[in-house]
């Protein structure tokens, strides 16, 4: 089901959670709306599932405008962050749910239900667990169940209000990946909501950076990751390395800059701030060219597939955080207290205001 | 078969703690208890017997009991619909509408009693008018309903309240989403949440209203056969010096009262129990 979201606001009280959003999603897309807590991606995804209604702008699904259409009219999934299952019914009763509330002329007969649990069960991989209760399962089993039960009513859309938050890291791991083998299978045209960057990323088609109630980038995970459009999205992307000032002589988007950190040289009322993710920090022991910048070991983290660095920079005694490879590493010997010369492999600057 | 009474524990007080709970229960419940049944055995079987299948007694029983269960139960309906109502909105005097609800709770019970009476005589604010369409509500049957389930309402809002107030409200919205309409979700979803505080407040209220004397006795008119409760029964007893007779009284009410408390105590483990199991 295709999906339209156009200038839609809401506000609680004075607080604005949504300015103005648009939104195009393609039938059987599987998007991410990323944001930090606080940024409105669940109450789009409350708007969407009709669970709140916006204070200006429209709904289509599928073409059709559903602004103002009940819940049970939009044929859609949902699933809680906290599962929000019925702790008094079975987990055959709870996938149950949707079809035996149906009215009794749609309603399947009662064989057919059991097999339709059955199948969902079999997709979830809890065909055993059918006679228990909730409180007899763990997390990850609990949000599958959810997710089964979701998908009991055969929605056109499915809607993840952070499904895997509330799971620890290596659950939550293997469930988003069984997710997205699940929204292969079966098509459906999926939200959802994540504040965990490395979960959108690994999941979705596309990305949907928000901040303060406003979209700050739409695409692909390589674009947002790649080509951050606001300084935001570079941030919330990933780990980076700030450096207030100006890179010298203009020559902005090449590789022959010299960082001069922390002076901000600027009168006017913007500065320049320039951002280098600490992969693209390129280490040598001697100086190559003078725009390299000096700085010391602070720091050595090796666990992990990659070598995690802490040095302070010689200038502004500022912190600036390095990933080398473990080859690179290797070669160059490091020890805690070498003096090493810093270069961008790659770097980007934006303009902001001066606060 | 070995029953482990004590098990080992970091958290130190077991022995102690069931000591003191042992002693405080039979120095508050069971020795005054006793003492009901001592007095009783005064009287020969056969005695016993005619004391409390009096015609007059079974009718006080009928009464009691009746007006107790059916002013429980208007509660049940009636208090589950007020802690709603202050749980889930916000409306100005909440607050006060909030505090009002103790007011059964905190009133003497003669106070109410009067209160009652003198609204609902013939020439009061509400019997006027319900003089005219033929319901008499003082010195009747019914007068004892309207006192009993005036005092018993503050035990349904109590304990249904804070269950209402921890109620997951996704769990409602998941069975919206999932096309239950308001009456399917309110059934399948929130009502089997509340049964086991609805019946504790239910049972709660059943009791206070079987002991209750202060408030009936002014509304009821207290005419025997017909509007006279069983606790009224025991004190007129106790004024003709008949203690054997108003102990063997007392005895049904305790026994009878004691078997309901169990069946609802089971209801409950029963209706809990199910979920709740690990």
């Amino acid at each position: 089901m295709s999906i339209q979201v156009d200038h839609v606001t809401k506000r609680f009280g004075t607080f604005t959670v949504l300015n103005d959003v648009n939104l195009h999603v393609q039938s059987g897309e599987l998007i991410a709306l990323l944001g930090p807590s606080g940024c409105g991606k669940t109450t789009l995804l409350r708007i969407l599932a009709g669970l709140e209604r916006p204070d200006q702008g429209r709904i289509f699904l599928q073409g059709a405008e559903v602004t103002n259409q009940r819940i049970t009219e939009r044929q859609v999934g949902f699933v809680f962050q906290h599962y929000a299952l019925f702790r008094h019914m079975t987990v055959a009763d709870n996938v149950a749910f949707g079809l035996t509330v149906k009215p009794r002329a749609q309603r399947p007969s009662a064989a057919r239900i059991q097999e339709k649990v059955r199948e969902l069960l079999t997709l979830v991989q809890l065909q055993a667990m059918a006679d228990r209760y909730p409180s007899q399962l763990s997390g990850g089993q609990r949000q599958r169940v959810a997710l089964a039960r979701a998908l009991a009513v055969e929605p056109k859309l499915l809607l993840l209000d952070e499904p895997f938050g509330a799971l620890d890291a290596k659950v939550r791991k293997e469930l988003r990946r069984w997710l997205r083998r699940l929204h292969d299978e079966l098509h459906i045209t999926g939200i959802l909501v994540t504040h965990d960057q490395e979960e959108a990323l690994e999941v979705a088609d596309r990305v949907v950076v928000m901040h303060q109630g406003n979209i700050e980038q739409i695409g692909t995970p390589d674009e947002v990751y790649e080509n951050p459009a606001t300084p935001f999205v570079y941030q919330f992307l990933g780990d980076v390395n700030v450096f207030h000032g100006r890179v010298s002589h203009g020559h902005v988007g090449k590789a022959e800059h010299h960082i001069a950190s922390s002076e901000v040289e600027s009168l006017s009322d913007e500065h320049e701030v320039t951002f280098v993710r600490p992969h693209d920090l390129e280490l040598s022991l001697d100086r190559t060219t003078p725009a390299q910048l000096e700085a010391t070991v602070q720091f050595i983290n090796g666990a992990g597939a990659r070598v995690h660095l802490e040095l302070e920079s010689k200038d502004s005694a500022e912190m600036i955080a390095v990933e080398l490879t473990r080859e690179r590493y290797r070669e160059l010997k490091l020890q805690p207290g070498d003096v090493v010369f810093l270069y961008p492999k790659q770097l980007q600057v934006f303009r902001v205001p001066t606060t | 078969m070995n029953i482990i009474l004590k098990q080992p524990s970091v958290l130190p007080g077991f022995s102690l703690a069931l000591g003191f709970t042992l002693f405080y229960f039979c120095l508050i419940v069971l020795i005054p208890l006793s003492g009901l049944f001592v007095k009783t055995s005064g009287l020969s079987w056969d005695q016993f017997w005619n004391v409390i299948t009096d015609p007059r007694a079974v009718a006080s029983y009928k009464l009691t009991f009746g007006a107790s269960l059916v002013g429980a139960l208007i509660n049940g309906v009636f208090g589950s619909i007020i802690a709603w109502v202050l749980v889930r909105y916000h409306f100005p005097g909440r607050s006060v509408v909030d505090a009002l609800v103790d007011l059964p709770f905190a009133l003497p019970t003669a106070v109410a009693g009067i209160t009652l009476t003198s609204i609902y005589a013939s020439n009061g604010w509400i019997g006027r008018y319900l003089e005219p369409l033929g319901i008499q509500v003082a010195f009747t049957p019914l007068g004892v309903l309207v006192a009993l389930t005036f005092i018993g309402l503050p035990f349904v809002v109590r304990t249904v309240q804070p269950v209402l107030q921890d109620l997951d409200r996704e769990v409602e919205e998941a069975a919206t989403t999932l096309g239950a309409n308001r009456w399917q979700t309110f059934w399948a979803v929130v009502v089997p949440e509340l049964w086991p505080a609805l019946l504790t407040g239910i049972a709660m209220a059943f009791a206070r209203a079987v002991g209750e004397y202060g408030s009936v006795i002014f509304i009821a008119g207290n005419m025997p056969m017909k509007s006279e409760i069983t606790p009224l029964l025991i004190m007129t007893k106790l004024e003709q010096y008949d203690y054997a007779g108003a102990t063997a009284l007392g005895v049904v009410m305790l026994v009878v009262s004691f078997v309901l408390a169990l069946i609802i105590n089971l209801l409950q483990w029963w209706s809990s129990a199910r979920h709740m199991n690990q």
